[in-house]
């Protein structure tokens, strides 16, 4: 059964110039694949993956989550849908920098309202200490190292118990050992827990212990 | 845990983690308002001063007779055919008598229209002064009743007024004769009719309007005295004023007076149209300013909140990425805007009270007003709930133009940028 599949989708970029940045780009990613996306700088892949998480409207095509169709919602349909089903693990592990470690991780978890405050904030302290940051909960974001704080991003894409998680470059900021440490959390998860997992990377080591890579070139699929 | 208290509490963790800019924020607003409430209370104290400088002490309707020669001379009605040339035509005698002035004023005490009714009658007398006689005006009036409709107290600082009627042969002296005169309170001084009459007068206060050719020639007497001095009777009346309830129904009420009794009547804004301007002009510069005031404070405010809620950028991506929807994100800048705007405007409040109540108490002292001794200020509460709704409105606005922006945005857009 397919997680998430695009149909044709194209994707332009028109400041400065007409640019073409993804050309039919068709795909699908089965429920628990643990799949990586690699390809040169340029060549569409975070383009792709902003996409596949909704955050990106602006393409032509279509796009199923769960076989359904998903292109064309609203963006408040589309905010719950990232708010319940998808994990999002940035580069720069952006959190909100004025609150604890422990409040970013419950934030998705209160929006999601389907828990009550005292459960939300079990369940966030339950995923920092599966990613050995418990310790640091009542801290504030921006006192974390650049480690810890990929990890507390990690536990909040966590915390409403998503279908998959998206990472860009998640690695790309954290020196081999925190990068290993990563993909152990990841592959963890993805086979504790049958969590899918797709990753935009451009670390082949990381790449080559995945399940899939998927290759793009030019804004196409290329293997 | 619903959203409002999740939304309430990311807005309260924004506001309180950057105090330094909230309260630059806030304090934007609190001046804004602040300046705008002691501006709108000085100018329009001052103006309520000034206007009632002149409102207070002047009567709306003035009636009284024109000394002027007869429109038609005898020799027209008795030869109304012929052609005829008279030169040098002179008013008659005894013309400043108004007639039958005691039945008007009781005629006028009874229209509903009006507040109150004075006669009065001035006598050309000279004060006494050793070797020179000084000229000088005595003024016959009820002064119970003149303190009453025209606040003349306000202009006798020193004194007790109703000795006019407690005492015979007793006047309100001018300061400026007083001071001529080396006179105090108490002392006699001597009037002189022109007819050469002489009459000992007990001074029972100073009379001091603040304009020194006044002040050296005006007394007030009572109306009897002054009858006396001009050796006149009971019923000689120069002038009868009027006050109304409304002093807008004064032009018509004057021509219906004109009409009804053959008598010159002027109403206030004949007598005083200069003074209209200048309270017009007045009144413009002040609205003039306060506007420009709110313009300015609300583009600050906007200013502010705007570079507020654009540092905050990265926090729109990651609450939306993280599954937090446009409303929300707009909710919670909104919210800060408005929280900001109510504290700042709060503040200013007090702030604008705090300074109009210093003024209030600043020491004014001038000549020309004996009986004011601090800066007016209008305290007027429409101004504070105005204000506050100015602070309420320009936050909400400034908060909401860069929300819908926020709200608009992709959130790719902020990451990419990175």
């Amino acid at each position: 059964m397919s997680l998430l599949k695009t149909e044709n989708i194209n994707k332009y970029f028109r400041d400065p110039v007409m640019f073409h940045a993804l050309k039919d780009v068709s795909f699908e990613l089965q429920k628990g694949e643990f799949a990586s996306i690699i390809g040169k700088s340029g060549c569409g892949k975070s383009t792709l993956l902003y996409i596949l998480s909704t955050m990106d409207t602006d393409y032509e095509g279509n796009l199923y989550f769960n076989d359904e169709l998903i292109t064309n919602k609203s963006a408040e349909d589309l905010a719950k849908l990232r708010n319940e089903h998808i994990g999002f693990v940035f580069q720069f592990h952006y959190l909100l920098p004025e609150f604890s470690v422990l409040e970013n991780v419950m934030f998705p978890g209160l929006k999601l309202g389907k828990k009550s405050r005292e459960e939300v904030e079990h369940d966030a302290i339950e995923k920092l200490r599966l990613l050995e940051m418990g310790e640091q909960a009542l801290k504030k974001a921006n006192r974390l190292s650049g480690g810890q704080k990929q990890r507390v991003a990690i536990a909040r894409a966590l915390i409403n118990n998503p279908s998959i998680i998206m990472g860009d470059e998640p690695t790309g900021n954290l020196d081999s050992k925190n990068s290993d440490n990563v993909f152990n959390i990841f592959k963890d998860l993805n086979e504790s827990e049958d969590l899918s997992l797709l990753v935009v990377t451009h670390d082949m080591d990381f790449a080559n212990r995945t399940h899939r890579i998927i290759q793009m070139g030019d804004g196409k699929i290329i293997g | 845990m619903n959203d409002f208290s999740l939304i309430f509490k990311i807005t309260r963790t924004h506001l309180l983690s950057r105090k330094k800019q909230t309260s630059i924020a806030a304090l934007g607003v609190t001046f804004g308002i602040g300046t705008f409430i002691i501006m709108m209370s000085f100018m329009t104290g001052l103006n309520g001063l000034l206007d009632g400088l002149i409102l207070n002490r002047t009567p709306h309707i003035q009636i009284y007779n024109e000394i002027e020669p007869s429109e038609v001379q005898p020799i027209e009605m008795a030869l109304p055919e012929q052609i005829h040339f008279v030169q040098s035509i002179k008013p008659v005698t005894n013309a400043a008598k108004i007639y039958n002035a005691l039945p008007l004023m009781e005629e006028l005490k009874r229209d509903k229209r009006v507040k109150g009714v004075t006669s009065q009658l001035s006598a050309k007398i000279f004060y006494a002064a050793g070797a020179i006689d000084l000229n000088g005006i005595a003024t016959g009036i009820d002064i119970e009743e003149e303190s009453r409709l025209y606040n003349i107290s306000n202009y006798i600082p020193n004194g007790d007024y109703t000795g006019l009627i407690k005492e015979k042969n007793s006047i309100i002296l001018g300061a400026g004769i007083t001071k001529k005169l080396s006179l105090r309170i108490g002392d006699k001084i001597q009037l002189k009719n022109p007819q050469g009459g002489i009459f000992p007068m007990k001074i029972v206060a100073i009379y001091q309007s603040g304009l020194a050719e006044v002040d050296n020639m005006q007394s007030y007497v009572s109306r009897g005295t002054a009858q006396r001095l001009m050796g006149v009777g009971n019923n000689y009346i120069t002038n009868i004023n009027v006050k109304l309830n409304d002093v807008n129904q004064a032009p018509a009420f004057a021509k219906e007076m004109t009409r009804r009794f053959d008598v010159n009547a002027v109403d206030i804004n004949t007598a005083n149209a200069q003074f209209d301007t200048g309270t017009s002009i007045r009144n413009l510069i002040t609205y003039a300013v306060s506007v420009t005031l709110l313009v300015v404070a609300g583009f600050g405010i906007y200013n502010i909140l705007n570079m507020f809620i654009y540092e905050k950028m990265d926090d729109i991506a990651i609450l939306k990425a993280t599954g937090f929807s446009a409303g929300d994100v707009s909710k919670i800048f909104i919210s800060q805007a408005i929280l900001i705007g109510f504290f700042g405007g709060l503040l200013g409040l007090i702030f604008g009270f705090i300074v109009s109540w210093i003024i209030s108490n600043t020491p004014f002292n001038t000549e020309a007003l004996p009986t004011v001794d601090t800066y007016p200020i209008n305290f007027n509460p429409g101004y504070y709930i105005f204000g506050m709704i100015f602070a309420m409105v320009s936050t909400f606005l400034a908060g909401y133009l860069p929300s819908r922006k926020a709200k608009k945005i992709d959130p790719v857009e902020i990451i990419r940028g990175k």
